[in-house]
């Protein structure tokens, strides 16, 4: 019998964007210079905060009623986003927290910083959250978020996106990524998106359409798998060096 | 051609960007009315055992400015190194706290109680620490890093003996300030750059 309680698989960083990259300029000054200090996981990333349906209001992952209460649905295109949250060896992870923010329909973030000419919209707050169920699935109903222009280089533009957070089991696995919407044209020429130099590492961002998974007459549906890190096998683990 | 591993790629991150507080400490922003309960408000309930520490700091990027926008995550064990969820873990522990540099002094704090110390696998003990990752716009993946305590036994620490530098451990131990009190200053650049972890 193997037991997949060893460390945390390393990660790959080659599939990971680079820290420092001059055409996301913000990048220059916040990336690390020095190198990252590999080991082995502790208990400390082996472990991490698990929460629990009574922390998850029965709105949380609507996010089209989940700022007026219920009372007054958001603008925009009604979408779902649902997919999986898997480790490496593809299996599920249940019950784990996923959240996510995004603009509104126009393109603007519900947030002190975002000044952009597209209007609040007065039914939408742009956050939710949810918990994956025992296969490790978990769907969002939400609108789809407007691209919008930012301060970076004359003239940059942030394809449509949603942003999401993943807990995992242990801190290790820890992860923010953002969603990309399938076709949109701004993909290509996002300095953000293009912080990922491994091609098939940026397309599993891409969200397909999915019309199997969307209802007639009410929302198209895009899916999003996110896979988080693993475990080795622990079996040789604790033995004594050259056993 | 040769058999398939049948694994797949983990997710690559993406910056958490200049809004992250919309979806991750809502009411920083204004937003609390969005959700009942915002998790991560504080990592101990009151009559959490052991020494109720406060750390404060800031996160510097590589100009020395202290960045407005940052946003902490932070986990620990219970007084005893005992994790939430473990057997005879501290009730009052969750271990599990949110924290953002203030939007006009870029200052944090994280009010918690000082960890107990946790041995490797291998059974080397570890000195006392709290794991962080830290995010922002510009912080394309997540940075990992840890906090010592200056007044605990670090020499001995399997990670602080990794770093070949000596003069960079300090990087990872938060300095007395008075009862209780601590500074952790984080530098992701530059002279004094923090030891960021991969871990």
């Amino acid at each position: 019998m193997m037991f997949e309680d060893g460390p945390l698989i390393p990660r790959n960083r080659a599939l990971h964007p680079i820290p420092y990259d001059p055409d996301y300029k913000t990048t220059v000054a916040r990336s690390p210079h020095l190198p990252l200090l590999s080991m082995d996981s502790s208990t400390s990333e082996e472990t991490g905060p698990r929460f629990g349906h009574g922390q998850i209001g029965a709105l949380d992952n609507n996010l089209i009623l989940n700022w007026t209460r219920g009372a007054a649905p958001a603008v925009g295109e009604r979408i779902v986003m649902h997919g999986r949250v898997l480790d490496e060896r593809g299996r599920g992870i249940p019950h784990t927290l996923i959240e996510i923010w995004q603009a509104n329909a126009g393109g603007r973030y519900r947030h002190k910083k975002d000044g952009y000419l597209a209007p609040l919209d007065p039914n939408f707050g742009g956050a939710g959250r949810t918990l994956t169920d025992a296969e490790g699935r978990y769907q969002f109903l939400t609108i789809r978020p407007g691209a919008y222009p930012w301060p970076n280089r004359g003239n940059d533009w942030r394809p449509m996106h949603i942003h999401v957070s993943v807990f995992g089991h242990s801190f290790g696995q820890r992860l923010i990524t953002q969603m990309y919407f399938e076709g949109d044209p701004l993909i290509p020429l996002c300095p953000i998106a293009a912080t990922i130099k491994d091609r098939a590492s940026l397309d599993q961002l891409v969200a397909p359409l999915d019309m199997a998974a969307s209802k007639p007459l009410d929302y198209l549906s895009y899916k999003f798998d996110i896979v988080l890190r693993g475990r080795r096998q622990s079996m040789f683990e604790n033995k004594p060096e050259g056993m | 051609m040769v058999q398939s591993l049948q694994m797949l790629p983990e997710t690559a991150s993406q910056t958490a960007g200049p809004y992250v507080h919309i979806g991750l400490m809502p009411s920083y922003t204004g937003n609390g009315q969005i959700f009942d309960q915002e998790i991560g408000q504080s990592p101990i309930a009151d009559g959490a055992e052991g020494e109720i520490v406060e750390i404060t700091g800031s996160v510097y990027d590589g100009t020395g400015w202290a960045m407005r926008d940052a946003l902490i995550e932070s986990w620990q064990p219970d007084a005893q190194g005992r994790f939430a969820g473990e057997d005879g873990a501290d009730p009052h522990v969750s271990g599990f706290c949110r924290f953002a540099a203030d939007a006009e002094s870029g200052e944090f704090t994280l009010r918690t109680v000082k960890p107990g110390a946790v041995r490797l696998r291998d059974g080397r003990q570890q000195a006392p620490h709290i794991s962080l990752w830290i995010v922002a716009r510009g912080i394309n993946i997540g940075l990992q890093t840890r906090i010592y305590f200056e007044d605990e036994q670090n020499s001995t620490d399997p990670l602080l003996a990794r770093i070949e530098q000596r003069p960079r451990v300090d990087t990872l131990i938060a300095k007395k300030t008075g009862p209780g009190r601590y500074r952790f200053d984080i530098r992701l650049q530059g002279p004094g750059e923090t030891v960021f972890l991969d871990i």
